[in-house]
């Protein structure tokens, strides 16, 4: 096929950003970006043919993926420092290393989550004594890796701050909690199982927090709707932010 | 008012066999209700006193209440005065914010921060345009004016947000002329924000890129007259509350909460500072230039709820030398970054009708330039594109750290925007500060962590 | 209410009702409903600058048996529309309702799930408000009209024949999907 065809899925359609894409699991063997989306066409147009004569434009939107040592700044510490602490299950509890934007992502398994936290409280050399909550992100494209749960921890004596992330599939939205190590996660995970429907086991009383007790869904995932309402005007209305057009 | 008759009905003879409810009799109403009476099976049990504990009394402090710093629902089970247990319910004033975020563009997400913190509107947004700038990896572009501009509005902000808290302090506990003149001192603030913003609060000034606008003309002058006011209107604060027997009465000792309860709690901000640490975001991780400007980080060593006044008043005193510093660094230049596919587009101005861009810029656009008229459409429709990436971005803000989370996934709107607010976490501290303590000081003890429930529930 | 409502209508009835009318707007007493940015204004019109005391207001009353001005301060999310209607219902007539804010009229800049789109969802509202937040001489003047409104509202007879107009007026209104062609 020339690279001037519009690119076919096996059914013969045109493949739109609508379709999800399979994106494979994120290599985490080499470093290298990763691949979020594959995004087709220039202007967002969905479900009618793009005349604008860019439909065939194929956008791979990667995100900085695993990094290779040295990663910089003090980050190669931490490192090594939780390399020390873990020892042997260090490579099984910390699944890649991310530097991007002159901060650092350790993504941790989320069996292992606790072990890492008290690693980062208690050793003298990491004494990452506050963590900054836990919030969530939603990447319904990344197959069994959709809820993020992200940490942010801050060392007040070294002055530094890394981000923790874990990673857990829809079909088995189960976190253990960080409670016990860090007891600010209280209301964090609270608030992340509120809206996202990540289930922190282990937590004293996991129970809605900011929407009413007995709503049902969980309101930032991607596929809960911003649920507004079309806006009246004198001979006309205007439909709700999620259902305009949008260009990306 | 009708006086509902009952009409009983129904067989009241019969035993369930099986040990559960037997056969409920029920009650026709004249309205057409019925009434059913359950008995038997557990009902005793469950609808039974607890036994064993003494007189509890629990309290709903209500989302409406004069004294809870907003919609703030406090659940207190009270043994007389003292408080045995503590609760916060939040999520009264949840806005959705994050989530709508993600339906408009970056420089739409402004205007969302801004009201997060309502009290301290410019430090949301400042995190926001900062968190924006290092997903751009436009950081060191911002011109110094603009960084400069940031820092004063931000100060003033602070002022402006601590001078509420004192305010409503004194309000909560009686001392109702410390809101009124905590007001009064305020209302300049928020004149020199009509005049550089357009707006009172909500600004919407602080935009990744820069600033919105340039300074008007002649707001030095205006600037450094509202500085002695309010350095004189501190005096009358200070006069008014500081030894006030019975505003100490109230407030030493009472709210105690220590450098090992803030660390495991996630506490920030002037509660933090009252344990003794002088942990502050400008000083660790300095941002916009903060490392060139000379201030000290109010501390107190008391832990309490006084201590914490005392720190609020001296962070006002900081402020306004920082402000002053800000007059002497200001130099002509831009106020938005040069890239003109990110630079909000606007040169605003009060033209011949009241409002809006200046008559060059807008003879430019239409008249001269077609990249500008294309930049000022496509900026304004769509918005500029970020990078994929996440980045946390600290800033200190008037109740603490104030950190903005940002997740993009290279399009032209944020992907996930969470905003890691003091208010949220500092609140959890509620339990430590007040259980063992009595009712009277739970007001004083919210009073000190100043929650603004905009940023606790977003 | 009570004898005044009885009286006939014509000489004796618009003297008292003006009377009435004078009497009750000089001294509305809100109840603190402040919710988010507009409660920040509502309490700096009430502080030194604006001064709502020289309306009678500066009196914000804790408990809703005891006012009956309701000025809904803010947005209102769906876990607290109950409680506002609550609160509306504890109040004695009576009373009157000020959406302060486009986030109280209409749900503002909030157009999702999160939100009641305009509290006249909840309770029967007076004023709109508009403004993000309204300044508080914006608030003055919705004071200053509901003033005006409570002072030319009639009684006894006179009142139900005004309600009954209203009403038949409002059903009789264009709505607002049908005034087309205005932009020309």
């Amino acid at each position: 096929m020339s690279e001037l065809d519009p690119p076919e899925t096996p059914e013969g359609l045109p493949v739109t950003p609508a379709d999800a894409v399979e994106i494979p699991l994120a290599d985490v063997s080499g470093a290298g970006p990763d691949l979020v989306e594959v995004r087709v066409g220039a202007f967002g147009v969905h479900g009618s043919p793009d005349v604008s004569g860019y439909g065939g434009l194929i956008n791979k939107i990667e995100i900085a993926g695993a990094s290779e040592r040295p990663y910089g700044s003090y980050f190669d510490e931490v490192a090594d420092d939780l390399a020390i602490n873990l020892g042997s299950d260090y490579n099984e509890a910390i699944e890649k290393v991310v530097v991007d934007r002159g901060e650092v992502t350790f993504y941790v398994r989320r069996a292992r989550i606790v072990e890492v936290c008290q690693a980062m409280l208690h050793d003298p050399l990491l004494r990452f004594e506050m963590c900054l909550g836990v919030s969530g992100v939603h990447w319904p494209n990344e197959l069994d890796r959709e809820l993020h749960a992200v940490y942010h921890l801050r060392s007040i004596t070294h002055n530094r701050i890394v981000r923790l992330e874990v990673t857990c599939p829809d079909s088995d939205p189960h976190v253990p909690s960080t409670t016990s190590v860090y007891p600010t996660n209280d209301w964090h995970e609270r608030e992340t199982y509120d809206f996202f429907g990540i289930v922190f086991d282990g937590h004293p009383y996991l129970t809605r927090i900011e929407m009413p007790d007995d709503w049902l869904g969980h309101p930032q995932r991607k596929d809960y709707p911003l649920g507004g309402i079309p806006v009246e005007y004198k001979g006309a209305t205007v439909p709700p932010p999620d259902k305009r057009r949008s260009y990306s | 008012m009708s006086d509902t008759t009952y009409t009983k009905m129904g067989d009241t003879t019969d035993e369930a066999t099986d040990g559960g409810p037997r056969e409920s009799d029920y009650y026709q109403t004249t309205e057409g209700d019925r009434v059913y009476d359950v008995q038997g099976g557990d009902w005793e049990t469950i609808l039974a006193p607890p036994t064993g504990e003494k007189d509890r009394l629990i309290v709903n402090m209500g989302p409406q209440h004069p004294s809870t710093h907003g919609v703030l629902r406090l659940i207190v089970e009270l043994d007389g005065e003292s408080v045995q247990s503590i609760r916060a319910a939040i999520g009264y004033l949840h806005t959705g914010i994050e989530k709508n975020m993600e339906f408009r563009t970056w420089t739409q997400g402004t205007t969302f921060v801004t009201r997060m913190d309502y009290v301290a509107g410019l430090h949301n947004e400042l995190a926001y345009s900062l968190a924006v700038e290092r997903l751009l990896g436009i950081e060191d572009q911002i011109p110094e004016r603009a960084s400069v501009i940031r820092v004063m509005m931000s100060e003033l902000a602070r002022a402006s947000s601590h001078l509420v808290a004192i305010a409503t302090g004194g309000l909560e506990l009686g001392a109702l002329t410390g809101m009124t003149v905590g007001f009064r001192n305020r209302e300049p603030i928020l004149d020199l924000f009509e005049s550089i913003t357009g707006l009172r609060m909500n600004h919407g000034y602080i935009r990744p890129g820069g600033v919105s606008q340039d300074l008007p003309q002649g707001i030095e002058a205006d600037i450094t007259e509202t500085l002695a006011n309010l350095r004189k209107g501190s005096t009358d604060v200070q006069n008014l509350l500081v030894g006030n027997a019975i505003w100490l009465g109230r407030t030493q000792g009472v709210g105690y909460l220590d450098l090992a309860g803030c660390m495991a709690l996630g506490v920030t901000g002037p509660i933090l500072r009252s344990t003794g640490l002088p942990f502050d975001v400008r000083k660790t991780d300095p941002y916009c230039g903060f490392e060139n400007y000379e201030f000290d980080v109010a501390t107190q060593t008391t832990c309490d709820v006084y201590g914490r006044f005392l720190i609020r008043l001296d962070e006002i005193e900081q402020s306004l030398n920082i402000v002053e510093q800000c007059l002497d660094k200001l130099k002509p230049g831009p106020v938005m970054v040069a890239d003109k596919k990110i630079a909000w587009p606007a040169d605003l101005t009060v033209g011949p009708d009241g409002q809006g861009n200046s008559l060059a810029h807008i003879k430019h656009i239409m008249g001269t330039s077609m990249e500008a008229l294309i930049h000022h459409f496509k900026l304004v429709t769509e918005g500029f594109q970020v990078p994929p990436g996440q980045v946390y971005v600290p800033t200190e803000g008037a109740k603490g750290e104030l950190g903005m989370h940002l997740v993009s996934d290279g399009g032209t709107r944020p992907y996930r925007a969470h905003m890691r607010e003091p208010s949220f976490t500092n609140l959890q501290a509620i339990a430590a500060m007040c259980e063992g303590g009595m009712l009277s000081d739970v007001v004083a003890s919210i009073s000190s962590i100043d929650p603004v429930m905009g940023g606790v529930d977003r | 209410m009570g004898l005044e409502d009885k009286l006939p209508s014509g000489f004796l009835l618009t003297t008292v009702e003006s009377v009435h009318g004078y009497a009750q707007k000089s001294s509305l007493w809100p109840v603190t409903f402040g919710l988010a940015c507009c409660a920040i204004e509502m309490m700096a019109s009430g502080a030194g600058r604006f001064d709502l005391a020289r309306f009678g207001m500066e009196v914000f009353r804790p408990s809703p048996r005891q006012a009956d001005l309701m000025i809904v301060a803010g947005r209102v999310s769906q876990k607290m529309a109950p409680i506002l209607r609550q609160v509306y219902d504890q109040m004695p007539e009576p009373k009157w309702v000020i959406s302060m804010g486009v986030c109280a009229s209409s749900g503002g800049m909030f157009n999702n799930y999160a939100i009641v789109q305009g509290v006249d969802h909840v309770v029967p509202v007076d004023i709109y408000l508009p403004g993000c937040p309204p300044r508080p001489e914006m608030l003055m003047d919705a004071i200053l009209k509901l003033h005006d409104q409570i002072q030319n509202t009639r009684m006894g007879p006179n009142l139900i024949e005004d309600q009954q107009a209203a009403e038949q007026k409002a059903l009789a209104a264009r709505p607002l999907i049908e005034m087309k062609g205005l932009l020309r």
